[in-house]
């Protein structure tokens, strides 16, 4: 087994945790229970200084690391980076990954029952933020009895979340590892969700997110929100790499089937999402991406925003990643400048676009281990 | 870092422990083109100051973050746009200067970022590289390590040539120290030093 999954943290169990008291929404909303599914790697330290939280990105979830007993092909999605010896080493770090709310992996979320209606909450399920989400994982860590975590860490929408953990609890964050990621949402990018929401909102099979009742799947509609997201996710230089003109069948075919490889590609890859992705929770981490915004209640002033902040950060960008550009990155770093901040911050050459943060790549890796060497350093001394 | 690192750190860069002895207890400092981030970890350790790095190459990101120091990659050639006007009070520029393409306006970048510089270069006027160049040749030295067909050093001066810059572009130098090897020169310092440390604010 630790031959064909070497450096792996082994075998991944799923854990869930009940909470009773109830989350009261940014947006007002309640949920007066709610089930957290997470996995952890490693070993909390005795005084518990050594653990780090992973959040997850639009499509991720609590398996992060590892692989299952009885699925070894179901590899965690950042296992290039979390395992012994790895960037993130478990052999000194207790990781921690979770589902987070309105996800669709086992946390509680809009195909879950709701215990008031005894039917799935669908679009009833409360609109939630990144600020809901960093509550959520708080008592999380309260449960497992993290007061403090080492680090905490993500790409994309997960590194909004490590942002916001500096912010929401300034003392309960010793280092945020930010990658690819952005302190708000351009237009441009909000505009790229709304197109992939309005794919699931107008699929007739969609039912104002009741889908569940009436048997069906808005599978056209997620199918298009993926294909329109992975496009963004990759680089014109990497898809010109990958599949550039090449025909399927070699010839024209002269009609609206399959003909060039990218097509294959996007068309599989959105089969595939929309096979296993919930829709009301594809549209519900579309908008906590675009409602993200610290600046908002400081005037619009990320100064200001960043005032609060204690924790040392590590700030990651890619260069052809245009979703989540190098530029969004260098504002975020001139905050926690601005602020007095320990920061440091590094562009990564690479071709892969927005996905470059979940690929191996050796100096991206090599980034990581040295920052995540020092922070073992501060617990280990 | 220990007190030993700090001595051989001393020993293998004369021009630190000068720019040491400069900077107050607990300052705020930003190295442009900082390296592995030597200067600024012997900083932290001897002054305790409160410090970044601008660096651009990749190894020397991974290096600085090894030596517990922040790092900010950027090109110092596209200017210090992230960082606010005063935001240090001392900005340095440590063996970088000559190597610099717009080096006339990263001084001006200096002077808005920082109360004050601190730059540090080789002295093309060292007797030693004039020889060189009156036998025929350019000078190839410790300081000056390059054949001419591989350096990245595009704007080479003396210590003359750096003062009447100053003059013209009103850059007041407040303070300068020239040395060869460890030792400080004090006689003739355009001719026998090898390497010069200015320090200097905005003029008026």
């Amino acid at each position: 087994m630790s031959s064909s999954h070497p450096h792996s943290v082994g075998i991944a169990n799923s854990q869930h945790a009940h909470f009773d008291a109830p989350l009261t929404f940014k947006s007002g909303a309640v949920l007066p229970c709610y089930d957290l599914v997470y996995e952890t790697y490693g070993t909390l330290n005795r005084d518990k200084s050594n653990a780090i939280l992973v959040c997850h990105a639009l499509s991720g979830h609590h398996h992060v690391a590892g692989y299952y007993a009885d699925d070894p092909n179901n590899v965690g999605w950042w296992d290039t980076m979390i395992g012994p010896g790895k960037p993130v080493d478990t052999n000194k770090f207790f990781v921690v990954g979770l589902n987070n709310l309105g996800g669709c992996h086992g946390s509680t979320g809009p195909s879950s029952i709701n215990p008031e209606t005894g039917k799935p909450f669908g679009a009833g399920f409360p609109m939630v933020t990144v600020e809901d989400w960093v509550e959520s994982q708080a008592r999380l860590a309260d449960l497992l009895g993290i007061r403090q975590f080492a680090a905490v860490m993500g790409g994309s929408l997960g590194g909004m979340q490590a942002l916001q953990w500096s912010l929401s609890y300034p003392e309960r964050v010793r280092h945020v590892l930010a990658i690819a990621t952005a302190p708000h949402l351009t237009a441009e990018n909000i505009a790229f969700n709304d197109v992939a929401r309005n794919a699931i909102l107008t699929d007739p099979d969609f039912h104002g997110g009741s889908f569940y009742e009436h048997g069906v799947v808005p599978r056209r509609g997620l199918r298009l929100a993926r294909m329109l997201g992975h496009i963004t996710y990759l680089s014109d230089d990497v898809m010109a790499d990958k599949f550039g003109r090449e025909l399927r069948s070699g010839k024209l075919d002269y009609g609206y089937d399959i003909e060039f490889e990218i097509e294959y590609y996007l068309r599989h890859q959105g089969d595939k999402f929309a096979a296993y992705f919930d829709a009301n929770t594809y549209l519900l981490m579309t908008k906590a991406l675009d409602y993200f915004d610290p600046a908002r209640e400081h005037g619009g002033d990320l100064d200001k925003a960043f005032a609060i902040a204690r924790a040392s950060f590590l700030v990651l960008s890619f260069t052809t990643d245009w979703r989540f550009s190098p530029e969004r990155s260098r504002t975020l770093v001139k905050s926690l400048l601005h602020n007095r901040l320990n920061v440091s911050y590094g562009e990564i050459t690479s071709t892969h676009g927005h996905d470059s943060f979940l690929i191996q790549h050796t100096h991206y890796h090599e980034v990581m281990r040295a920052y995540l060497d020092r922070i073992a350093s501060e617990f280990a001394a | 870092m220990s007190a030993h690192d700090h001595f051989s750190l001393a020993a293998a860069r004369p021009d630190f422990a000068a720019i040491a002895a400069w900077i107050p207890q607990g300052a705020s400092v930003l190295d442009l083109g900082c390296g592995d981030g030597s200067l600024l970890r012997y900083l932290h350790g001897t002054r305790k100051v409160r410090g970044y790095g601008v660096e651009i190459d990749d190894l020397n990101i991974v290096a600085c973050i090894q030596n517990g120091v922040n790092v900010i990659q950027s090109n110092l050639e596209s200017g210090l746009s992230s960082f606010e006007s005063e935001a240090f009070d001392y900005v340095i520029l440590s063996q970088t200067l000559q190597a610099t393409r717009h080096t006339e306006a990263l001084m001006q970048e200096i002077l808005r970022v920082g109360r004050e510089g601190i730059v540090s270069f080789p002295n093309f006027g060292y007797w030693r590289g004039r020889i060189n160049v009156l036998l025929g040749n350019m000078p190839v030295s410790k300081d000056l390590p390059y054949q001419w067909y591989d350096t990245p050093n595009v704007h080479l001066c003396t210590l003359h040539d750096f003062e009447t810059f100053c003059a013209d572009k009103g850059v007041h130098i407040l303070d300068r120290r020239v040395m060869t090897g460890k030792s400080e020169v004090k006689l003739l310092p355009n001719l026998l030093g090898s390497t010069a440390v200015y320090r200097f604010r905005r003029a008026g």
